[in-house]
């Protein structure tokens, strides 16, 4: 599609830059934008900057934060001896909206995958180590929970952070796997099943 | 098992071909490049998810046409099933059981079992050993769908364990705490799979013996060995892993485990490849497929459908007689022949006596001819190979 100057190309190159969004949608979007005054535009754009500009990772938990530490790590009523191990911002936003867990978080920033170029080195994994240890030495009970993918890179990536704090004196458990709530059993897959049978628990009335 | 009816649009070079078939023989007759062997390699496609001898999908669509269309109606277990498989270029295919598209191929893999007997089988016996594990790995998926699974997943971690060790060698590093994680996701798999393909081998020689006797008049013995380095014991096959670290990091790839199994194929305690004559393997073939065959029929309780391309081709006139005379018996379930001879195959069932269509394929058309009905004898037949 040829576009009539090159000021609107370059805003349709940025917009389609975004994933899921092609050309023809940034076209659209870009024209809706063209139609507004200046004032909502600059007000667009600098949500965008001031954004970028303010926001980092939490230095405890790499959550995102304006300030140093997020406002989980300084929740005083949450548990600090318990730590959910998640892969990204977004499960733990998911963990979050049930508004049933009173622990702290550790944020990877993602799995290992050779096949994606992510090792262990590109993912947050020294820092909790760090973090357990220093936990240790201050409280007598230290739980790390795994709530990562059930994929074979979560698994492998739970493994590999397993090994690494076999030294220290930290209980692991991870997060049951097994059916969905209010799903049947007969739509289940078969790798579902199998593992709920595995993790059968004490039934309790 | 059988397959009542059959669309094909642009696959290879039927431009669209619509073929009602009969309950047990199903003849295509003509001329080599015809198209007959491609409505055999259509039934596979449904069969399999993917043909037997192109599996680059693209290329089965008939020239400078952008998608193709196999469709089937089948009767399964006194079902009716619809089976379909369409592919566009640049496009994933999509492969749908009764309008609804798999989310993963292979989760139809093993529900519409079927077995080919074709002149191509020759590189299980000349080609390197890839060829003989990717055939006993189809085979077991038809009636165990938890090995596939295995399978699956132990590529892919067997994959990123090779990238893995690609990235060492490309950095100039070496860590081996990183491959522990992958190690573990296969040692499990290895283990299971190993066993699996050693059970089925066990069972699987002796019957395969047995028909190999029937085919040649009991001429020579012949077995087929699984051989392979893993250990049973998962904590010797993670010690086995760990030794090998060295030749791994050398090799940039993962030097132990299932996927440098053997088959061993024997005629007489010697190597087939090297010691059979065409004949002998030949036979040696086609006692493998037909035991494969009656393998998955036992284990699966569906007959699976034969698929035969150029028979004569494999063995001379007088084992295709004592063939189809199986054939007709029934004991086959539903069976598709192709010949370039347009008289041989009806001629040899005009003396059976059995149930048979003929259709005859020209430039990828296909036209279905009256079997001359009085040439059959009514009932079964007591003949006997
Ligand atoms: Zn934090």
């Amino acid at each position: 599609m040829e576009l009539p100057s090159k000021l609107i190309e370059a805003a349709v190159d940025q917009m389609s830059s975004l994933p899921g969004v092609g050309r023809k949608t940034a076209l659209r979007l870009v024209l809706n934008m063209l139609g507004r005054s200046e004032e909502q535009v600059e007000a667009f754009s600098e949500a965008f900057l001031h954004m970028k500009r303010g926001i980092h990772a939490c230095n405890q938990c790499h959550n995102l934060t304006e300030m140093e530490v997020c406002s989980i790590c300084l929740d005083p009523a949450r548990q600090g001896n318990l730590v959910c191990i998640v892969e990204d911002i977004r499960d733990l936003l998911a963990l979050e909206a049930t508004g049933q867990y009173r622990g702290k978080y550790h944020v990877l920033g993602g799995v290992i995958s050779p096949m994606d170029g992510i090792g262990p080195n590109d993912l947050n994994i020294a820092s909790l180590a760090v973090r357990l240890e220093t936990l240790t030495g201050s409280s007598d009970k230290v739980e790390v929970i795994f709530a990562l993918p059930a994929t074979m890179e979560g698994e492998t990536t739970a493994f590999y952070i397993f090994r690494k704090l076999a030294p220290l004196a930290v209980e692991v458990t991870a997060i049951a796997r097994g059916l969905a709530v209010g799903e049947d059993l007969q739509h289940a897959d078969e790798a579902t099943l199998v593992q709920s049978l595995r993790q059968r628990l004490p039934y309790t009335s | 098992m059988v397959l009542e009816h059959l669309h094909l649009h642009h696959f290879k070079n039927h431009t669209g071909s619509d073929l009602t078939f009969g309950m047990q023989v199903n003849c295509l007759l003509g001329d080599n490049g015809s198209g007959k062997t491609n409505v055999l390699d259509a039934v596979h496609y449904l069969c399999h998810t993917k043909s037997y001898f192109n599996p680059i999908d693209a290329q089965n669509i008939a020239h400078d046409e952008a998608h193709m269309l196999i469709q089937g109606a089948f009767t399964r277990n006194d079902q009716k099933e619809r089976v379909s498989c369409a592919v566009e270029r640049g496009v994933k295919k999509v492969f749908r059981r009764n309008d609804k598209a798999y989310d993963r191929l292979a989760d139809h893999i093993g529900r519409f079992p079927a077995v080919m007997i074709a002149p191509a089988d020759s590189v299980l016996i000349q080609e390197g050993s890839e060829v003989r594990r990717r055939w006993i790995d189809s085979v077991i998926s038809q009636f165990d769908r938890e090995y596939l699974t295995q399978l699956l997943a132990y590529n892919k971690a067997l994959n990123q364990r090779n990238i893995l060790l690609r990235f060492f060698a490309e950095n100039r590093r070496w860590d081996s705490e990183a491959l522990e994680p992958w190690d573990a996701q296969l040692v499990p798999l290895a283990s299971s799979i190993r066993r699996k393909r050693a059970e089925f081998v066990e069972r699987f020689s002796p019957a395969f013996e047995e028909t190999y006797r029937e085919i040649t008049n009991g001429a020579e013995a012949v077995c087929i060995r699984y051989l392979t380095k893993v250990s049973e014991d998962n904590d010797e096959f993670q010690r086995q892993l760990t030794e090998a670290q060295g030749d791994d990091r050398q090799l940039r790839r993962t030097t132990v485990g299932i996927h440098k199994d053997e088959l061993s194929l024997e005629l007489g305690a010697y190597p087939l490849k090297r010691f059979g004559s065409q004949g002998q393997q030949k036979s040696f073939l086609i006692a493998l497929r037909l035991t494969q065959l009656a393998y998955i029929e036992q284990a699966t309780g569906v007959k699976p459908i034969l698929l035969l391309d150029d028979i004569f081709d494999k063995i001379d006139d007088k084992r295709v007689q004592a063939l189809m005379t199986w054939v007709a018996k029934g004991d086959f379930g539903q069976v598709f022949i192709t010949d370039t001879d347009l008289q041989r195959i009806p001629s040899m069932f005009r003396n059976i006596g059995a149930d048979v269509r003929v259709f005859e394929v020209e430039r990828g058309e296909v036209m279905q001819h009256e079997f001359e009905a009085d040439a059959v004898k009514p009932g079964p037949t007591t003949l006997e190979p």
